[in-house]
């Protein structure tokens, strides 16, 4: 049976030439999406904005939005916004903070279960008073430097502080743009969402983890291999894995996002951006290099041993032994 | 890296094997598993969001405890003085303290000494910390001011806490719910957790109400209209009935209370014989009987009114003398109403005032609807990644699929051994763990790949293979398992089932990579002696 090559046995591509356009192109993104984020905002969900969310479902089985949001918008509870949310009969209800502390967000909903009467089911309510919001935000992002910290830790621990510091800098990277593309395209920003972000800072990582490890393999065994030509090497004898990987976790993530339904498409469509497009971009084209610019292996000549960078176990049994000396810049 | 001994084998094929068993419990109806032992009962649980149900976090109102600390604390001040004949002028509250100015200069040491004993050593006997309930000083110019300390706050905040959870125990086991959870959270807060409820609205109503329940007398002197007009006398207050057509009618009752809903002992929701309508009889202890006989012995021909949490429920007019300590209220009741309240006044008053701060209800057809959609995806999932895998790898890709799956099945196990919440991103967790247990396998592979390149043997390269990426795959999969662990302490509710799932898929993913996978391959390699590595 002829078996999938995805990537040909024997790529050479020559990913550091472009740490010249992907820098730059990293750094305008970055900055784009930040100016997004403070003119545009994100989204805030209930759970960190405060609010009231309903779900409901139209009994005739389809949903009179044009009816509901007039009958809504005669309440007196400031913004209401109506979408359709998932079948024609679904219709998801936000109500904004009510001024009036905890007691007033209750009375809102009593106030739309009053008008919409036993015309629809209500398949979701979710009240969050404006304590709670403030505090899941706080926890949220806590929790966000929490684990950039914490696996930061790791890695130095693993690796070489370099290493680290590329990671971090590939992380806020990835955290950076996908705030970008959740302004842009408006995605609820909810404790979900949160989820999402760590989620997906945990797969840039295992990403970027498995080509530092090659990289650092590499550099214990040639010795002499100049910088860009070593980290070439380690990407591209990793890229048929990184490609293979991607294709496999976006299968789910595709079969999440068509089936799952409207509940988590939020999360899975930032995970399909943040893990297939951003994470594995920022492992090859900004984590790797970064290494240089951090100087790891400054020490090294330029182009003294060329070997075949397909053939790295041409002395097999080197790779095996640890090697006592380590690769210090 | 491929030689494994028979034991060491045994053993890894049977741990497998009985971690997917604990799953066993989830393919039957709670019936049946409820006929078995206990040991083998540990099932999955459906998170809110799949079965449906109510998730309420309520606040303990520390306006309403404070306020009434210093209400006590200012009755504590007038008795004192009263008692020690001591002449004072403008008690009051102000801010967090109320403040007394004594009249006599000559009498201020003795005021202000009697006033110091009021303040005690918090933590009882036991335990003292050496703080006092209330700081009292000298403001000068006669005046005494007493301070409720921060100290004494939170120790009256934790007793309500500790007095509250009972009661709302109480309060949801009598509406007859199944496996409720409630759980103190923080110093002020109580979570409760009801699974798959008709009627959330209910919940919430019955759970926010205090219901401090208080017979008065009801003033006739004046009528409620005038006193509103002017300004009730010190004693008296003006009070709101709901009539039958939603009005609000004026009461004017006195502030002083006959009978609490202290002395109740017993509450059911019945018919009235005459009417027909449904009412709540009742029953007092032996004080309270003793003093409701008295009151409407004295009191035979004027109202007296039946007040809930400040509002009046009914206000009747007393007939002849109450003597057997029992009664019934009526008013406007529909059969729930009435139920709702007996429920209530048995399970007693709160503390202080709920705010319930967060509220969470998923209807059961939404949760049905989230179980059907995460099996679909899981499948669609499933079915994508194991025909990718085939034909990438082949027959090893076959080998992978079969790690996969017992992966997913020992995940099940897991979770059910730990009787672990599974919601609805939690589902999505498990879907991305099998992304990950098959990268797992990929980086595997595409190792042995590589060293087939380089020119070795078929098993020396599938040796090398393995030992080289595991290295990688540990490293890898720590870093995602920070995550998962930091999204989990923080993490509430929905988020927490996400991580445990991930967390767990992780640990059964290094299990199987380090043990399944290469034992299948070993075994393969023991019994074909391969030239050459088929992928």
């Amino acid at each position: 049976m002829r078996l999938l090559r995805i990537v040909p046995d024997d790529t050479k591509f020559d990913f550091m030439r472009f740490r010249r356009i992907s820098f730059p192109m990293s750094a305008a993104l970055s900055i784009l999406a930040i100016v997004l984020y403070f003119t545009h905002g994100l989204n805030f969900g209930i759970d960190f904005q405060g609010g009231t969310l309903l779900e409901v479902q139209a009994k005739s089985g389809s949903a009179d939005l044009q009816t509901m949001r007039t009958t809504l918008g005669g309440l007196g509870l400031g913004e209401v916004q109506l979408q359709q949310f998932g079948g024609p009969a679904d219709v998801l209800i936000r109500i904004a903070q009510q001024p009036g502390g905890e007691k007033a967000q209750q009375a809102a909903v009593e106030k739309v279960r009053g008008a919409l009467g036993s015309d629809v089911d209500y398949r979701r309510i979710e009240v969050v008073g404006p304590r709670v919001s403030g505090e899941l935000l706080y926890k949220g992002i806590l929790g966000l430097f929490a684990a950039i910290a914490a696996i930061l830790v790791y890695l130095w621990f693993r690796f070489e502080w370099q290493f680290a510091l590329g990671a971090m800098i590939a992380n806020v990277h990835d955290i950076v743009l996908t705030l970008g593309f959740m302004s842009v395209t408006q995605i609820d920003f909810d404790l979900t969402s949160i989820a999402a972000l760590l989620t997906i800072l945990g797969y840039s990582l295992n990403d970027t983890v498995v080509i530092y490890d090659r990289i650092r393999e590499m550099l214990r065994r040639y010795k002499r291999l100049s910088m860009p030509d070593l980290l070439n090497v380690s990407i591209n004898s990793t890229l048929s894995r990184s490609i293979i990987t991607h294709v496999t976790v976006a299968m789910s993530l595709l079969a999440l996002l068509l089936f799952g339904g409207p509940a988590i498409h939020s999360f899975t469509a930032t995970m399909m951006f943040g893990v297939v497009l951003v994470g594995t971009y920022t492992s090859v084209f900004i984590a790797s290099p970064i290494l240089i610019y951090l100087g790891v292996g400054t020490g090294r000549t330029e182009h003294i041993e060329t070997p075949a960078p397909a053939t790295p176990a041409a002395t097999p049994a080197k790779g095996q032994q640890p090697t006592p000396a380590k690769a210090r810049p | 890296m491929l030689y494994f001994s028979r034991w060491k084998a045994i053993a890894i094929v049977s741990i497998a094997m009985l971690v997917c068993l604990c799953a066993v419990p989830n393919f039957f109806s709670p019936q049946t598993v409820a006929r078995w032992p206990a040991w083998a009962q540990r099932h999955i649980v459906l998170g809110l969001d799949l079965q449906g149900g109510s998730h309420i976090l309520l606040e303990v109102d520390v306006n309403d405890v404070r306020q009434q600390k210093l209400d006590q604390v200012r009755d504590d001040v007038r008795r004192t003085l009263r008692d020690a004949k001591i002449g004072y002028t403008g008690l009051a509250i102000r801010g967090d303290s109320v403040e007394v100015r004594i009249r006599e200069g000559s009498d201020f040491a003795q005021a202000y000494s009697k006033l110091r004993e009021l303040s005690v050593p918090l933590g009882g006997l036991l335990g003292g910390t050496g703080q006092r309930s209330l700081e009292v000083t000298d403001a000068g110019g006669g005046l005494i001011r007493l301070t409720v300390t921060e100290a004494a706050m939170n120790e009256r905040i934790r007793q309500v806490v500790e007095q509250t959870v009972p009661i709302i125990e109480k309060r949801v086991n009598e509406l007859g719910l199944v496996e409720p959870t409630i759980q103190r959270q923080g110093s002020d807060r109580i979570l409760v957790q009801v699974p798959g409820l008709g009627d959330p609205q209910r919940l919430l109503e019955i759970l926010g109400k205090t219901a401090k329940m208080e017979f008065r007398l009801v003033d006739v002197s004046m009528s409620p209209q005038d006193a509103l007009a002017t300004r009730p006398p010190p004693d008296l207050e003006v009070l709101y009935e709901t009539n039958k057509g939603g009005q609000k009618i004026p009461v004017l009752v006195q502030k002083q209370v006959m009978v609490s809903g202290a002395d109740l002992t017993d509450a059911q929701a019945t018919f009235d014989q005459r009417t027909g309508e449904p009412v709540v009889s009742f029953r007092f202890n032996s004080n309270g009987a003793r003093r409701f006989a008295q009151v409407t012995q004295e009191n035979v021909g004027r109202p007296f009114a039946i007040v809930l949490d400040n509002e009046v429920i009914s206000a009747p007019v007393i007939r002849e003398p109450i003597l057997g300590g029992s009664g019934q209220i009526s008013g406007n009741f529909t059969v729930e109403s009435a139920n709702d309240l007996a429920i209530l006044l048995r399970a007693g008053a709160l503390p202080a005032k709920l705010t319930p701060i967060e509220q969470r209800v998923v209807g059961p057809g939404l949760g049905q609807d989230s179980i059907d959609k995460g099996k679909l995806a899981s499948y669609v999932g499933a079915v994508l990644v194991i025909v990718f895998m085939f034909v990438t790898y082949g027959l090893f890709g076959l080998f992978a699929n079969i790690a996969v799956a017992v992966n997913v099945a020992m995940i099940f196990g897991v979770l059910s051994l730990l009787n672990a919440t599974l919601t609805l991103p939690g589902i999505a967790g498990i879907v991305l763990t099998v992304g990950i247990a098959v990268d797992s396998n990929v980086l595997i592979y595409e190792r042995i790949r590589e060293e087939v390149r380089s020119g070795r043997s078929a098993i020396s390269a599938i040796d090398a293979g393995f030992s080289r990426a595991l290295a990688t795959i540990l490293d890898s999969n720590i870093t995602t398992f920070i995550a998962a662990a930091v999204l989990f302490l923080i993490g509430t509710g929905p988020v927490r089932g996400f991580a445990v799932t991930l967390g767990i898929g992780i640990a059964t993913t290094l299990f199987t990579a380090f043990t399944l996978t290469r034992l299948i391959v070993a075994t393969w390699v023991q019994l074909q002696r391969p030239k050459v590595v088929p992928i």
